[in-house]
């Protein structure tokens, strides 16, 4: 028997019933003489919540939910002697899902070839080379109503169209995995889950436009995703799927890696190009478009990783078949990273039309702690933010949009009444200050100008007109901006502004945070009637704001109280109140 | 030709005319601050936006070509509201230095700010105090008025391949600066100044001199002479409201005297001078074989540093013979203080330049005393001679016209094409060929090293001779040149060039980084037909023909490449490191 190890985690988050359960498993373990070759671990996340006591058993990685004591046993016996999963206990994931992109994630080992082609892999390619001309390979793609998952929604086969139509004595194609949005991992999952997929894709778009040379651009902080592409390539030379006379035809195509050093501008298809080349990572006016001057100024196609990890499937089942999944104007389906106050955090992907309602309620579990979802956040600092009452809209590229968001590239983020939209607004803003490159006016001083303001609006010192300002940069950063980094980073005021002024105006006019989140914008109290006098505000308050004493009661300093919450917490009677 | 309609007004212009141009063929002036028409558009500032009917989205004019059909809004309410933020932003971002900045009066920025009636400032106020750097002491970069276009980064990479300034750091906290945050002085810098002549802002100007001239002036025991470059004379006038190429050298004679110098010479003198050397120095190696070719021309001062730090492999095929300024100026502490009996070191040599290089170039190095004092004492700009003509509240308009000083203000029309690209070439042949075949020529004229192509290359006989001729302008069409001669050598195939004309700055001097700003080509061509206007109406064309250049030859000097000239008048180079510790 190899060595396992299992996890345990109770997603009811009821400490009492772990520490039982921990001990029982321990027991059958010590039991049946296991301690050699069994580590169990109490982990603190397990990635699904509310489904009770879970259990992880790896390396096969049986995933178990709702398992009662009397489960131990059986579990010990069959899964970890005998390596076999228990069919009724399996965490069974909810049908809203439907898995395209990563539909060979975790299912082929990323590191084999061979595995990937024993699951229909370079089957696409190959068709393609033996029996399909270029023309009919985009016929396919323009049925299939593919958009670019980058974020701006092109279709795919118009690209490649325009692309191709160019004559030029070199072309290129590049896979853009330059994926940035702060949470999102939906491009490194896949390079690092199915690096096969993408070459393939990467291979069919060459095809299709003409390219002999293909370039990853992957950021350095991936190193398992550019370990395992980097395995991939060498692994598609040696099989002769790169390099010359690809699967006996006269299509040859060679991929090289290119790694980013994590700057976020550099997912600009034109910064990107720049970044390849060596430069510095400034995004530079189009048209031209990379179609016609790209990568030293041939033309050039920039995909993303998750359009290319649908391409080969595409080919495969038809465009027609693809077609038929999605929504009128957005086919297909999307990986989503949800994250935020949401039960069930995670990779997931959804047809196209599945409502954020469904996402956020039926596969995400709800809100955590039982507090009421506010908003839910698309599109990653270019994005949006979207409030409970428009829970019912369905995702596509026009659908957010048209509430004042984006899809971009598949961040998601839930929030609750602990978030405070002005945070909110400025968390994003900070990103993309951080973030910009300093090219243009517009963006450079625009953004760090919105930073301000909304930084004094946090700190209770902005001032009505300060909503207007907030207003007229931000159109002119949208208006004026060179690239869609600067063009889209108001999108979180303007929906915040647009969604929830009067969380702004509560912070402007009564300089109060009705989210509790701006420090200075609340301040902590305590009710007399219903305190005990117990002093434990008295002791753990860190800066002596808190005196009195048993007999007379305590009181805080508001000019000494540096709203670090500690007597909020410590209190058992709520007897401090924040306001 | 493509057509397209702009503010209801139908055009037509050719494939690839970009917005910005084609508004201009319906008097629409669209407002930018990052576009100069010597540069491809950076697209930096935002200002230019535009829009197209039925398209939500901006389009920066600057970069966007027009397309049929296309039918072009360039103002509306909400496109001026736009420009309008952005203006207020950048001035967010920039110092109110405007009283006290090298620019007032003369910057695009505040012209903008005016043109936009800016009265209050609606955005907080974000300036880094940032030091300046003077350490050239030619051109002083301040980055906090730096508003980030792009031009100077542009120009210096791109058009003169120094690569001395670029972009650190990014974002809000994104800064023009010499790679590795190093001074100026110790970068590539050759202080061409074309970063200065292209800035729109304060950011980068020329070191002023001018208090330190005035100061000058003022001392009862000093005895002020002063000299006009060639290029100076048909772009001061820009100044003063003359149309670029207007030739004012008369007026600038009596200006200057009115000034307060005591003497009035002519940069053109020194360019007659430097043609007996260096034409002479061309026949000794040419017809001779005494020293290296191709002969390459060194009166450009950006150039021999750029030569001496990039292409220091070319020092022998440099000719020794200096700057014509240099030559003025060793000449007045040596011939003309002793004719005048002045000492020396009460001389102080001013000399009025379209160059920020040529402050570099009075100390290059030892040679530059070789009248036992600094030969030039102080440069100023054309840019800065205007400042002092209107702080001396002389009307320029009204001036009567007035002669130079003998000896060393007569010249001849090869002189005054120096400052053109191609006139020290011509000027030379005009000489050489007198050298060789001891006739003049019947046509002075030379069609074929005139013009704005970067690198002109052509032949011409002089007697049985055929000579090889390359001209270069712009400091990125010199490699193209070198690297032909060195291909040549190394394969030991026929020279490809057998004389070389190198200047710095596009266009010659009369586009010097010294000279009144938003230069570009249209403006360079109407100097340079000022100065080709001033050599035909010249009665003497040919340098060797300049009767006070006999005088100075038969009084002083002995013959060119003689010893006395070589004292005076020649110099030695020495390679330099790109990047100094």
């Amino acid at each position: 028997m190899q060595q396992k190890r299992i996890l345990i985690k109770d997603t009811d988050l009821k400490k009492d019933r772990t520490r039982d359960f921990y001990t029982a498993f321990l027991t059958e373990i010590q039991d049946k003489k296991l301690e050699e070759k069994v580590q169990l671990v109490r982990v603190s996340d397990i990635g699904i919540y509310g489904k009770g006591l879970t259990v992880r058993v790896l390396p096969e990685n049986f995933l178990y939910c709702d398992v009662e004591t009397g489960d131990i046993s059986r579990i010990v016996s069959e899964s970890v002697v005998e390596g076999r999963p228990i069919e009724a206990l399996l965490h069974k994931p909810d049908d809203k899902q439907l898995r395209l992109v990563l539909r060979n994630c975790g299912l082929v080992d990323p590191e084999s070839i061979d595995d990937y082609i024993k699951h229909d892999g370079y089957q696409a390619i190959a068709t393609i080379l033996e029996k399909m001309t270029p023309e009919k390979v985009i016929e396919e793609m323009k049925i299939s109503e593919l958009r670019g998952r980058g974020g701006a929604g092109f279709p795919t086969w118009l690209k490649w169209k325009l692309t191709r139509a160019v004559e030029a004595d070199q072309k290129y194609v590049i896979c853009n995995g330059d994926e940035g949005d702060p949470g999102a991992y939906m491009d490194r999952s896949v390079l690092e889950g199915d690096p096969h997929s993408v070459i393939e894709g990467m291979m069919i778009a060459a095809y299709v436009i003409g390219a002999t040379k293909g370039f990853f651009y992957i950021r350095a902080e991936y190193p398992l995703a550019i370990e395992r592409v980097n395995r991939a390539v060498t692994q598609a030379h040696e099989y002769g799927l790169l390099g010359e006379n690809i699967l006996g035809s006269s299509f040859k195509l060679d991929i090289e890696i290119r790694l980013g050093a994590g700057a976020f501008v550099c997912g600009e298809e034109t910064a990107l190009i720049s970044s390849v080349e060596g430069k510095r990572g400034y995004p530079r006016p189009r048209p031209p478009y990379p179609s016609v001057k790209g990568l030293w100024g041939k033309p050039t196609v920039i995909n993303n990783v998750e359009t290319l990890a649908n391409i080969p499937l595409i080919m495969l089942k038809g465009g027609k078949w693809f077609s038929s999944i999605g929504t009128e104007k957005s086919k297909g389906s999307k990986v989503f990273a949800l994250t935020g106050k949401v039960k069930n955090s995670g990779l997931i992907e959804v047809p196209m039309g599945t409502t954020l309602k469904e996402i956020v309620f039926e596969i995400g579990g709800g809100g955590i702690a039982g507090k009421k979802v506010k908003a839910v956040q698309t599109g990653g600092p270019s994005g949006g933010v979207i409030p409970e009452d428009f829970i019912n809209a369905p995702v596509g590229y026009e659908s957010l949009q048209k509430l004042g968001s984006i899809m971009g590239s598949g961040g998601m983020i839930v929030m609750n009444e602990d978030d405070c939209m002005v945070d909110i607004a400025k968390f994003y803003l900070r990103f993309c200050v951080d973030e910009s490159c300093g090219k243009c006016a517009p963006c450079r001083i625009g953004g760090t100008q919105l930073l301000h303001l909304l930084e004094k609006i946090s700190e209770g010192k902005g001032e009505i007109e300060d909503l207007d300002r907030l207003r007229r940069i931000s159109r002119a950063m949208q208006k004026a901006a060179l690239c869609g980094l600067g063009q889209t980073a108001p999108n979180p005021v303007l929906s915040t502004l647009r969604y929830f002024e009067d969380e702004y105006k509560a912070h402007i006019v009564e300089k109060k945070c009705p989210a509790g989140r701006c420090a200075g914008l609340f301040h902590f109290s305590i009710i007399e009637e219903k305190c005990k006098r117990c002093g434990l505000c008295f002791r753990n308050c860190p800066v002596q704001a808190v005196s009195g004493n048993r007999d007379q009661g305590y009181l805080i300093f508001e000019e000494k109280c540096i709203n670090c919450g500690r007597c909020f917490e410590v209190c058992k009677f709520e007897a401090v109140s924040r306001g | 030709m493509v057509n397209a309609v702009i503010n209801g007004i139908p055009v037509k212009v050719e494939e690839g005319t970009t917005i910005l141009d084609a508004a201009k063929t319906v008097q629409v002036q669209i407002p930018t601050l990052c576009k100069h028409e010597d540069l491809p558009p950076s697209a930096a500032c935002g200002i230019c936006v535009v829009k197209i009917k039925g398209n939500n989205k901006m389009l920066r004019a600057c970069c966007t070509p027009v397309e049929e059909g296309m039918d072009i809004i360039t103002n509306d309410p909400e496109i001026v509201d736009v420009r309008r933020t952005v203006i207020e932003l950048i001035l967010s971002n920039h110092p109110n230095d405007c009283l006290t900045c090298g620019r007032n009066n003369d910057c695009e920025l505040q012209t903008l700010m005016a043109n936009f009636g800016i009265q209050e400032e609606f955005f907080d106020k974000f300036v880094k105090k940032t030091p300046k750097d003077s350490s050239t002491g030619t051109v002083v970069l301040e980055p906090e008025k730096c508003i980030k276009c792009g031009r100077c980064v542009e120009v210096c990479q791109d058009v003169q391949d120094v690569w001395a300034l670029s972009f650190l750091e990014r974002g809000f906290k994104t800064r023009i600066s010499p790679a590795g945050d190093i001074n100026l002085a110790d970068s590539p810098c050759v202080r061409c100044g074309q970063c200065s002549a292209h800035c729109p802002t304060g950011a980068i100007v020329e070191y002023d001199h001018t208090a330190k001239v005035w100061r000058e002036l003022m001392d009862p025991e000093k005895y002020c002479v002063v000299q006009i470059a060639p290029a100076v004379r048909v772009s001061i006038g820009e100044a003063f409201g003359y149309p670029p190429g207007t030739n004012m050298t008369k007026k600038l004679y009596s200006l200057l005297r009115r000034l307060g110098f005591k003497a009035v010479f002519d940069t053109n003198f020194g360019a007659d001078v430097t043609i007996m050397e260096e034409a002479t120095e061309f026949v000794e190696r040419f017809v001779h074989k005494k020293g290296a070719l191709p002969l390459i021309t060194t009166c450009c001062p950006a150039w021999v540093d750029f030569m001496e730090k990039f292409h220091s492999d070319m020092i022998d095929h440099f000719s020794s013979c200096k700057s014509p300024q240099q030559i003025v100026g060793a000449l007045s502490k040596t011939y003309f203080a002793q004719d005048k009996k002045i000492e020396p070191d009460k001389i102080v040599m001013v000399s009025i330049m379209p160059c920020t290089a040529k402050k570099y170039e009075i100390k290059r190095d030892e040679e530059m005393f070789a009248s036992g004092q600094q030969d030039i004492d102080i440069v100023l700009t054309t840019r800065e001679l205007a400042r002092m003509i209107k702080q001396a509240g002389i009307d320029m308009t009204q001036l009567p016209d007035e002669e130079a000083d003998h000896v060393m203000g007569d010249y001849t029309g090869g002189a005054t094409i120096f400052g053109a690209t191609g006139g020290v070439m011509e000027a030379a042949l005009r000489t050489a060929y007198f050298l060789v075949t001891e006739n003049n020529l019947e046509k002075v004229e030379f069609e074929n090293v005139r013009g704005l192509k970067g690198v002109k290359e052509t032949s011409i006989m002089i007697g049985e001779f055929e000579i090889k001729l390359a001209i270069a302008h712009g400091l990125s069409n010199v490699e193209y040149v070198l690297n032909k001669v060195r291909k040549a050598k190394e394969k030991g195939e026929p020279l490809p060039y057998h004389f070389i004309e190198v200047m710095a700055c596009p266009g010659g001097c009369i586009g010097g980084g010294g000279q009144p700003y938003m230069v570009k080509d249209s403006v360079r061509i109407a100097r340079t037909k000022g100065l080709y206007a001033d050599d035909e109406k010249s009665k003497i064309r040919c340098s060797h023909d300049n009767p006070f250049v006999q005088k100075l030859y038969n009084e002083f000097l002995g013959k060119p490449l003689g010893k006395k000239s070589h004292e005076l008048l020649h110099t030695e180079y020495k390679g330099r490191p790109q990047y100094r510790k």
